[in-house]
């Protein structure tokens, strides 16, 4: 944290937004689609890398968010028959409440023992879905009608399955997120989170409730990777639960430290990393996770602190 | 079937879980205990050790036990040096940093998988017992092969808890343990020990498998489940509690056969988890952990 | 990506994208050489492209690999007998590692990246679901070999067909008055407890009361499940026929210590042979199978009245009189299910000369001419045997087998009619703008 001027930072930020928006008009078909997926799913590690990166708590249950989200908005589309807005705020508040619950548990935790603690609340999860297949469909999922994913804004019509108008709304979310994290990061309470990370004894003795600020921080992550899933849910039209298992748990933390713990836009460059060497190998051969294994080996050999962490450890000392 | 039986039946069923249970998660206790790493790709280790298994038994012709012998005790041997040659290339490179070396076992865990497939291929394979005495209860048959687990893994676990508790290589594994700099100026290869650890961890996780092998065939995505279990099972017992460790993966295992005679299957998985789930929100340091470290 | 000719055989591994099942038009060996296949993808610009969406990781892998081989196999019988409107095939391989999320990216780089003609050949009903809404915003018709009764049920969207294999609703209810008339009256259900396992739970007993028997109990088994001893004291003691349809790497664990609960003094039972697709029946533990009955879409055994055009299925794909592969008598089919890849390829092939279709701007015209479709006769296209197709839910019908497990082997012992599997349609794709 170090106390350069905001402006470097911050220009940094709208550069990297202003750069994915120019390439929406350049990009071939296939790199658009894929990049508004990317966009959409580094929001979900932007807020898993809000409580591991900054507050130092290693969860292994974020997949539960995420899938509130994407459960919350595809569910009231499907079964209420909610327009847009009102299904992405539903999901957004499941997301947030389940995070609060959550939080108030597995807070009575710390290390490995909140690891644990999140990954099996994630399975109870993950289990209510599939035992309540009847309105969540299962292991199968469900599809979110195309008909009903359209935002009607006044007299215009949005149509989210036209890829303008998903990657401008995927950039849009990502673009938010981002200058809000950024904002936490570099305010007051930011610096609390960074404390308890490093120190949480000496935190508690400043004086400050360390408790409740790891809650908030709990809830803001978790209604971030909700948005996320409620933004995937509506933008790609599925539901399923696979997104709730423990591999889309292990997916964030593994982004996250590609690109950079406790970095800002590190976990956009893990997600992108690790979708593109997955996309590119697969085409060489079929026994590409061979390949992204020892990508991952290699990298974290030579990047021992993800891409970002480590550029700005030998380089950019003001990256936030 | 009467309800005194079907309990009977089902603790039976929890004893075996429990067995093997106890056995991988040792290994990830040893790991995860000595070393601090938390290794994700412990559950593949367990997956080689069924695979060899299959490779093995197959490869020697004869009585189905004498295959499950020679299974038994080169399958973790080769386990082992596959993990010592990991730890050495890789994990010790990164200094056992926590994180990197989750990113680093995440990507062991794939390249196992990967081989394993192509070499392997998808299938799931039977490795025959090496013995198929059906005990003839009278309310039920049951497997002699699955209570011979029990034996074969309690007799394991003291074997460890010796090791462990009376002899040097112990004292030393647990001196590293409970603070390796110390170790380290009194002279203890802390390098070393760590390599040992990582590769018996490996072993025992593929001993585990080579005992299961013949009740549930080896598959290549057979990790996943034995890694999670453990993950709890250490942190239920208490991290560094061997005790504790047997305990919290009798508890489970017990607990997942008796639950399920009362409820719907996977209504009794949700109340398991949630349960244990709550042991560990209520008790953070574990059943017989020691205050955080 | 096999366990015998997996990583050193550079027919498999070179070209696994851009799949050298281009027939004689491109030569497999051109292909090879990564110089080459810029060169040999220009000179197959006039090819019609099939993006098939593979399952070669995960847990699918064990099917991906067959549906493979039954797709090279009919693809190279398509181009030797000329093509699809007089151009050559070409089949793209993508994975989709078993996964919805995945199987949507892949649908979408079909659509934009490789745009390919129609994507094929999705098995799991996950991904198969996850994957529809991405085929129906690209407009991209989408053909799956899947038995799930997803696309018959209508929630999908006008883009995805199953033309090539039975869904299981219809399985279902063919099987009822069999397992009433031979097995016994009293039933009960042991499935997993997630959608497959519902279709099984949901259709049986409404389709045995029928036939006046009854479902007496419903076991549901959680996914997650490795052993399932501790499951059969809930079985009640007048069950005459135990009705399994277990799937995934457990399932011979399950038949095992059904064996071991029971030994000889067992009920009937009756399953579908997913549970043991690309496993040898003769595998250790499963003897105590003798004597049960399996549902079969097509035979994994060669059977004595075997028609030419099976024979001649069989050889082509290259699997012996067990059903397992030529040479490897170890490496097991999944003989039940992958013949639905040769017949799909064979319907689009129909679908795409009555439609006269001559590029992706023709494919609502290959929808509608795929809808069009209402019989396909047994014979070489259709070796499993005749079907008819249903243009509004966008299914087919066909006979289905049930065989006995005799002497190490599966022999089928009836054979249902196409009418005792039909069911009411439960909507209309057709009234969808395209």
């Amino acid at each position: 944290m170090k106390d350069a001027s905001p402006a470097k930072p911050y220009a940094l930020h709208l550069g990297v937004i202003i750069l994915l928006f120019a390439l929406s008009f350049v990009l071939p078909d296939y790199h658009h689609g894929l990049l508004a997926r990317i966009m959409v799913l580094a929001v979900f590690a932007m807020g898993y890398n809000m409580l591991f990166g900054y507050v130092g708590l290693l969860s292994l249950g974020h997949a539960m968010f995420f899938s509130a989200g994407l459960y919350g908005a595809g569910l009231a589309v499907i079964h209420l028959g909610w327009s847009v807005p009102a299904a992405f705020a539903a999901g957004i508040l499941c997301g947030a409440l389940l995070a609060l619950v959550i939080g108030v548990l597995a807070l009575r935790t710390s290390g490995v023992a909140f690891m644990i603690v999140t990954m099996m609340f994630a399975q109870v999860f993950y289990l209510v879905i599939l035992y309540f297949a009847s309105w969540t469909g299962g292991d199968q999922g469900m599809v979110v009608p195309q008909p009903a994913r359209v935002l009607v804004l006044g007299s215009t019509s949005l149509d989210l399955t036209s890829p303008t108008v998903r990657y401008t709304s995927a950039l849009a979310l990502f673009s938010i997120v981002l200058l809000i994290t950024l904002a936490i990061v570099r305010s007051r309470y930011g610096r609390v989170l960074v404390a308890i990370r490093e120190n949480e004894e000496r935190t508690k003795m400043l004086g400050y409730d360390t408790f409740s600020n790891k809650l908030v921080a709990v809830v803001v992550s978790g209604t971030i990777c909700a948005t996320s899933g409620a933004a995937y849910a509506l933008l790609f039209g599925y539901v399923g639960s696979s997104f709730a298992s423990v591999q889309y748990s292990i997916l964030p933390l593994l982004w996250v430290l590609l690109g950079g713990a406790a970095t800002t836009l590190g976990p956009l460059i893990g997600t992108l990393f690790m979708y593109y060497v997955v996309d590119i190998t697969s085409g060489f051969t079929s026994a590409y996770l061979l390949i992204v294994g020892i990508a991952l080996i290699l990298l974290v050999l030579f990047f021992p602190k993800g891409i970002l962490g480590s550029i700005r450890q030998r380089w950019l000392g003001w990256l936030p | 079937m009467a309800f005194g039986p079907h309990l009977l039946l089902a603790a039976l069923e929890g004893l075996v879980t429990s067995a093997v249970l106890a056995l991988t998660a040792l290994g990830l206790s040893l790991v995860f205990g000595v070393m601090r790493v938390v290794n994700v790709a412990h559950g593949e280790f367990f997956m080689l050790g069924a695979v060899l298994a299959w490779a093995i038994s197959t490869a020697i012709s004869g009585h189905p036990a004498l295959g499950f012998l020679a299974a038994l005790v080169l399958a973790p041997l080769i386990v082992g040096a596959i993990a010592l040659v990991a730890e050495r290339l890789v994990l010790r490179r990164l200094n056992y940093n926590p994180e990197a070396t989750i990113v680093a076992t995440i990507g062991m865990l794939y390249i196992i998988q990967q081989l394993a497939l192509t070499f392997y291929g998808p299938g799931a394979r039977p490795v025959e017992p090496p013995f198929s005495y059906r005990i003839l209860l009278p309310w039920f048959g049951y497997s002699g092969y699955k209570l011979s687990i029990i034996a074969a893994s309690a007799f394991l676990l003291l074997a460890t808890w010796f090791v462990l508790t009376r002899t040097k290589i112990g004292l030393i594994m647990r001196a590293t343990q409970y603070d390796s700099e110390t170790a380290q100026a009194f002279g203890i290869p802390v390098d070393r020990v760590y390599a040992g650890v990582f590769a018996l961890g490996a072993m025992l996780a593929a001993v585990a498998a080579v005992l299961i092998v013949p009740i549930s065939q080896a598959h290549y995505l057979m990790g996943q489940d034995p890694l999670l279990l453990s993950f709890i099972v250490v942190i239920i017992g208490g991290l560094g509690s061997l005790r504790g460790t047997l305990v919290a993966a009798v508890l489970i295992g017990l607990s997942d056969g008796i639950i399920s005679v009362f409820f719907s299957p996977t209504l009794a998985k949700i109340i398991a988890t949630l349960l244990v789930a709550m042991v560990l929100v209520f008790r953070p340091q574990g059943l017989f952990g020691t205050a955080s470290r | 990506m096999t366990d015998k000719n997996g990583f050193f055989d550079l027919s498999k591994t070179g070209l696994s994208r851009r799949t050298a099942l281009k027939g004689l038009a491109a030569g497999a060996g051109l292909a090879v050489a990564p110089g080459f296949v810029r060169y040999s993808q220009a000179q197959s610009s006039a090819s019609l492209k099939i993006g098939f969406q593979s399952h070669r990781t995960g847990i699918g892998a064990a099917y991906g690999r067959w549906y493979e081989k039954t797709t090279a196999a009919a693809i190279k019988a398509i181009n030797d007998a000329g093509g699809i409107n007089g151009r050559p095939v070409e089949v793209i391989i993508e994975d989709d590692g078993t996964d919805p999320g995945r199987g949507a990216e892949v649908v979408g780089k079909f659509a934009t990246q490789h745009k390919t003609d129609i994507v094929f050949g999705t098995l799991f009903s996950h991904v198969v679901i996850g994957s529809a809404p991405a085929a129906g915003e690209a407009k991209m018709p989408y053909f799956v070999v899947s038995e799930g009764h997803h696309v018959a049920s209508t929630k999908l969207n006008r883009y995805v067909f199953q033309p090539g294999i039975t869904d299981v609703k219809s399985q279902i209810q063919a099987m009822a008055p069999w397992i009433a008339a031979n097995a016994g009256k009293k039933v009960t259900q042991i499935f997993p407890d997630f959608a497959f396992g519902y279709d099984h739970r949901d259709y049986l007993p409404p389709a045995l009361k029928a036939q006046g028997a009854e479902v007496i109990a419903q076991i549901a088994i959680p996914p997650t499940e490795s052993s399932f001893t501790k499951y059969f004291p809930q079985i009640p003691a007048e069950t005459e026929v135990i009705y399994h349809v277990m799937v995934g790497p457990a399932v011979l664990t399950f038949v095992k210590e059904l064996g071991e609960f029971y030994g000889s003094n067992r009920p009937q039972l009756f399953g579908f042979i997913d549970s043991l697709e690309a496993t040898d029946i003769n595998s250790p533990g499963l003897e105590f199978l003798d004597g049960s009955h399996f549902w079969e879409g097509s035979p994994r055994y060669a059977q004595p009245d075997d028609s030419a055009a099976q024979q001649a299925y069989r050889a082509a794909v290259g699997i012996d009189d067990n059903g397992a592969a030529v040479g490897d008598p170890k490496d097991v089919s999944t003989a039940a299910h992958m013949f639905g890849c040769w017949e799909t390829l064979y319907v689009v092939k129909k679908a795409m000369e009555d439609a006269g279709y001559k590029g992706p701007e023709d494919r609502a015209k290959l929808v509608e001419a795929t809808e069009a479709l209402t019989e396909f006769a047994e014979g070489p296209e259709h070796p499993q045997g005749p079907k008819t197709f249903n243009g509004k839910i966008h299914q087919c019908f066909g006979i289905q087998n049930i065989s006995k497990v005799e002497g190490g082997k599966l022999k089928v012992v009836h054979k249902t009619k196409i009418e005792d599997g039909l069911y009411e349609p439960e909507g209309d794709y057709t009234t969808q703008a395209l």
